[in-house]
């Protein structure tokens, strides 16, 4: 019986309720949320989260989303503006889709788990390249006469060797152990010993089209699934990921932070191929490939330059980058049948290396549940 | 959490001396208690209630105000709670001259809560020992019947907004002054609900109650006159009263009655945690709907109280700082504290000049209007008679004038999008008062009007949504119609109506909702119900 004074539920508690509800022909109704600090170095924090559906009046308006309104004071005539609005679960408040951090990841480890968990995801086989890490101590190495933990068993081996030797110990069936005697250098110990590790790392690009046309939900949807990914990649490495973040519209460019390549938009038109050509470049020139695992996700709209030159040169800028990835994942925020998606099909990349490269494509009403369905697709 | 020393109680004692010297109203007991941040935020998701009923949504609910503590922590200077002896929550880190400013703030609150009238139904509860009781009846249900209890709450909760709040005032109300009088019912429910008399024939009996009323016989007079026409109005009222004591005052009311589910002997355990549910909701209904007028009443006398306070001295520029941060008008959004507090010094100013009154509504002259001042010597005593009577809608829908938007350049906003720069942006839609009240009042609390269609229900429960210009969250109404479905026992229908676009025009259709065996299913109407037609026609 629980007492009246109950501790609090934890989240793998609430959980596993949650799971039970479908047994009882319920609805699940628990959903994970995540917010994140604003700045470089800010902090991934997952909680439990639930709506309480209840009759409600809806308060969204049909037609104009520009019905909209609020209070405000100060000085100005009718029609200054006043103030800019943040795009829906952007750093501004904290809210949203998330961010990463390279110091701190505890959280999006933990959300990485669950995800596996609960959404099956697959667990990593094979993690790839392996580089030597930071050394460990262990109580690996042995030392008679002094150290940290007594062997026993080595001890009294030791101790047994020795007397039989001096002729003490001759029928050891009825021998009188009290009567042994013991030199200092038959007592064994565990002593500390600095081990070499050989770990797997990761290091994923997120890249991202921020051209006009991907101004607000297809934006939201692309990074939300790059958010998953990266928690799920914490949780495969054992917390050893990197993460480089690239913006494109008719040139890439890298920025430092989640919430700059969460934020940022761009009014040109749009060169995939810009992309590509750039995280080739950087894992080349900084010779990337040695040491990491390197993971590209990319999202996009799918609108994109053509020509027959330029399909040929994006299918080769491609493949390249599955020489040395070990999954190239592409969301398409567009349901029709796009330039980019078209290159890709006429490529026979999808086919030649489907182990390596994933697609997903959902249009701009996609649910958080098609999102995180989504990126199964995309690392399964 | 423990309560405050006997320094900083004593300082509080000395704050509702000056509190009621000043005059506000409130019991002589009250429990001050010192709590960690962490506290605070556990304590946020149980309404400030330490004992409140354990439930799963509560502890969803915290591990969220944790997580999102550690990002981005706060803390709130005080927070109170209505319940007998009232119990207020502080930080550990207030120097006595900042306690003292709180103090009042707190002491408004109190004030606010024991005589504003929206609050009758809570003047006699120490609601915190009925939620120990309460909490301790759940724990033994939740033992006996485990997660089963969990659903009869949830689907409870699920329809705790449509609670009888102001049914439950009417009656409280009734007791005090007696039930309705006849001459009440003649007027209020015979003429317009029964007979449904034109507006002409209303007017006609109102003139001919108010010709015989001061005669000698007054309404005795009147209602012979009455009886010759409405023979059966005397066997009506009796009727009236019988039914109206026996009648439940909401859906959470109308299913504990009716249920066979819930009647049957082995489900009966459920009823004793929707009563808890109701219960529950019915106490904090009155806070949902007056933010702006309770934060006002208690920033109006924070600041008022603490600046003839001799403890001030010296710490005025500190004070100024915390004042000004709590009583900023944002250049974007709303402060309920900044905007309850200015209406209510505005308020104070226009009855103390005199200009609530025909005379100065009749000033047309700018000049004239701004000298216009009768030194009524009334300010403060209207004040009081606001806090008395009024919430927040009143209090908007009333005051919000056009002196008071141009005194603190008030604006609604607009929210449009910039093609050019590819974002949305704010602007100033309009500075006119009418405007600005229609926008606050948007942004006030108001639960749908849904009832039980008694003619309708007999196996199927049926429910009305009356229509009030808006339709209800679509992603919600299956979640909300299943659990109704279950405390119900059988199917449950919903005739509710929404809007739609053809073209670019937007038409409003009725819609049935319907859970039968936990699946919901919606049937559209084809044409525009004429309850919508004639909301617009008379709108």
């Amino acid at each position: 019986m629980r007492t009246i004074y109950h501790p609090l539920l934890t989240l793998d508690e609430l959980l596993k309720m949650d799971e039970r509800r479908k047994n009882d022909g319920f609805y699940p109704r628990i959903k994970i949320g995540r917010i994140i600090r604003p700045g470089e170095r800010g902090k991934v924090v997952i909680f439990p989260t639930t709506i309480e559906e209840k009759f409600y009046h809806d308060n969204r308006d049909l037609s104009n989303e520009e019905d909209q309104t609020s209070g405000g004071s100060g000085e100005g005539e009718e029609g200054d503006v006043v103030g800019y609005i943040p795009e829906e679960g952007q750093g501004g408040q904290g809210r949203g889709s998330g961010s990463e951090d390279h110091g701190e990841g505890t959280d999006a480890y933990e959300l990485g788990k669950i995800l596996a968990e609960r959404l099956k995801l697959p667990n990593l086989k094979d993690k790839g390249r392996k580089h030597l890490a930071q050394p460990k101590y262990d109580l690996t190495d042995r030392n008679k006469g002094s150290g940290q933990i007594l062997d026993k068993k080595a001890t009294l081996k030791n101790v047994i060797r020795t007397n039989i030797a001096l002729g003490r110990l001759t029928d050891p069936a009825t021998a009188d152990m009290s009567e042994l005697i013991i030199n200092p250098r038959d007592k064994e110990y565990r002593i500390l010993s600095r081990e070499q590790q050989y770990e797997a790392q990761a290091l994923v690009f997120f890249g991202r089209d921020y051209s006009g046309s991907m101004v607000g939900q297809p934006s939201k949807a692309v990074v939300s699934q790059h958010l998953w990914i990266y928690c799920w990649l914490m949780y495969q490495y054992e917390r050893r990921v990197d993460t480089r973040f690239v913006l494109h519209d008719d040139a890439a460019k890298e920025v430092s932070t989640f919430e700059d390549y969460y934020r940022r938009a761009a009014s040109g038109g749009t060169t995939i191929l810009s992309l590509f050509k750039y995280i080739n470049d950087v894992v080349n020139n900084e010779n990337l490939a040695r040491d990491n695992n390197i993971y590209v996700f990319y999202g996009t709209d799918g609108d994109d330059v053509g020509g027959n030159d330029y399909s040929k040169v994006l299918a080769s800028e491609i493949e390249k980058m599955l020489g040395y990835s070990n999954r190239l994942g592409i969301t398409i925020v567009n349901h029709r049948t796009t330039s980019f998606g078209t290159n890709l099909e006429s490529s026979g990349l999808l086919t030649k290396y489907d182990q390596l490269i994933k697609v997903d494509s959902f249009d701009n009403t996609v649910t958080e549940e098609r999102l995180r369905e989504g990126v199964r697709k995309l690392v399964s | 959490m423990q309560l405050i020393n006997q320094h900083a109680k004593r300082i509080m004692e000395e704050c509702k001396v000056k509190a009621r010297a000043a005059g506000l109203r409130f019991g002589d007991e009250t429990l001050e208690y010192i709590v960690t941040n962490r506290q605070m935020v556990d304590l946020k998701p149980r309404i400030f209630i330490p004992t409140l009923y354990d439930y799963w949504v509560h502890d969803v609910e915290t591990l969220k105000a944790r997580g999102s503590y550690q990002v981005f922590p706060h803390n709130a200077y005080e927070t109170v709670v209505n319940t007998r002896p009232t119990m207020s929550f502080y930080n550990d880190n207030n120097p006595d001259w900042l306690n003292v400013m709180i103090f009042y703030h707190v002491l408004g609150h109190i004030d606010f809560f024991q005589n504003n009238v929206m609050y009758r139904h809570t003047w006699s509860d120490d609601f915190s020992g009925q939620a120990l009781a309460d909490k301790r009846v759940i724990a033994g249900l939740r033992s006996e019947h485990g997660r089963w209890l969990d659903y009869v709450i949830e689907f409870s909760r699920g329809i705790d907004n449509l609670v009888g709040y102001y049914e439950t005032l009417a009656e409280l109300n009734e007791e005090r002054s007696g039930h309705p009088t006849k001459t009440d019912f003649f007027f209020d429910t015979f003429l317009q609900n029964i007979k449904k008399v034109r507006q002409s024939e209303y007017l006609r009996y109102l003139d001919l109650y108010n010709e015989l009323i001061s005669g000698e016989q007054g309404e005795q007079s009147f209602f012979r006159e009455v009886t010759e026409k409405y023979p059966e109005l005397g066997a009506e009222f009796e009727r009236y009263i019988k039914e109206r004591r026996a009648r439940p005052s909401d859906l959470l009311e109308f299913i504990m009655e009716n249920s066979t589910f819930l009647n049957r002997r082995e489900n009966e355990w459920m009823k004793e945690a929707i009563v808890i549910v109701r219960r529950t909701s019915l106490y904090f209904q009155p806070q949902i709907r007056d933010h702006i007028l309770n934060e006002g009443w208690a920033t109006y006398w924070h600041e008022r109280l603490f600046i003839e306070d001799d403890r001030v001295r010296g710490n005025e520029v500190k004070y100024a700082k915390i004042h000004a941060d709590v009583t900023a008008l944002n250049r974007m959004g709303i402060n309920p504290y900044a905007i309850g507090m200015r209406l209510l010094q505005h308020i104070e100013d226009m009855a103390e000049k005199g200009r609530y009154s025909y005379d100065y509504q009749r000033t047309r002259s700018m000049e004239e209007r701004e000298k216009y001042d009768l030194h009524t010597g009334n300010g403060t005593a209207f004040l009081f008679k606001m806090r008395e009577e009024l919430n927040d809608f009143s209090l908007i829908s009333r005051f919000v004038d056009q002196e008071f938007v141009d005194r603190h350049k008030l604006f609604v906003a607009g929210k449009r999008f910039n093609s050019d720069e590819l974002r949305w942006e704010w602007y100033i839609k309009s500075r006119k008062a009418e405007d600005y009240k229609q926008m606050l009042i948007g942004q006030l609390y108001h639960p749908p009007h849904i009832t039980v269609d008694e003619a309708e229900t007999g196996e199927t429960l049926s429910l009305v949504h009356h229509f009030e210009g808006k339709r209800l969250v679509p992603e919600y109404i299956p979640a909300t119609m299943i659990g109704i479905e279950y405390l119900w026992g059988r199917p449950v229908k919903l005739k509710t109506h929404e809007n739609y676009l053809e073209g670019n025009e937007e038409r409003w259709r009725h819609v049935i909702y319907t859970s039968k065996d936990r699946k919901v299913t919606k049937d559209i109407g084809k044409h525009v119900s004429p309850e919508v037609e004639s909301w617009f026609k008379s709108n």
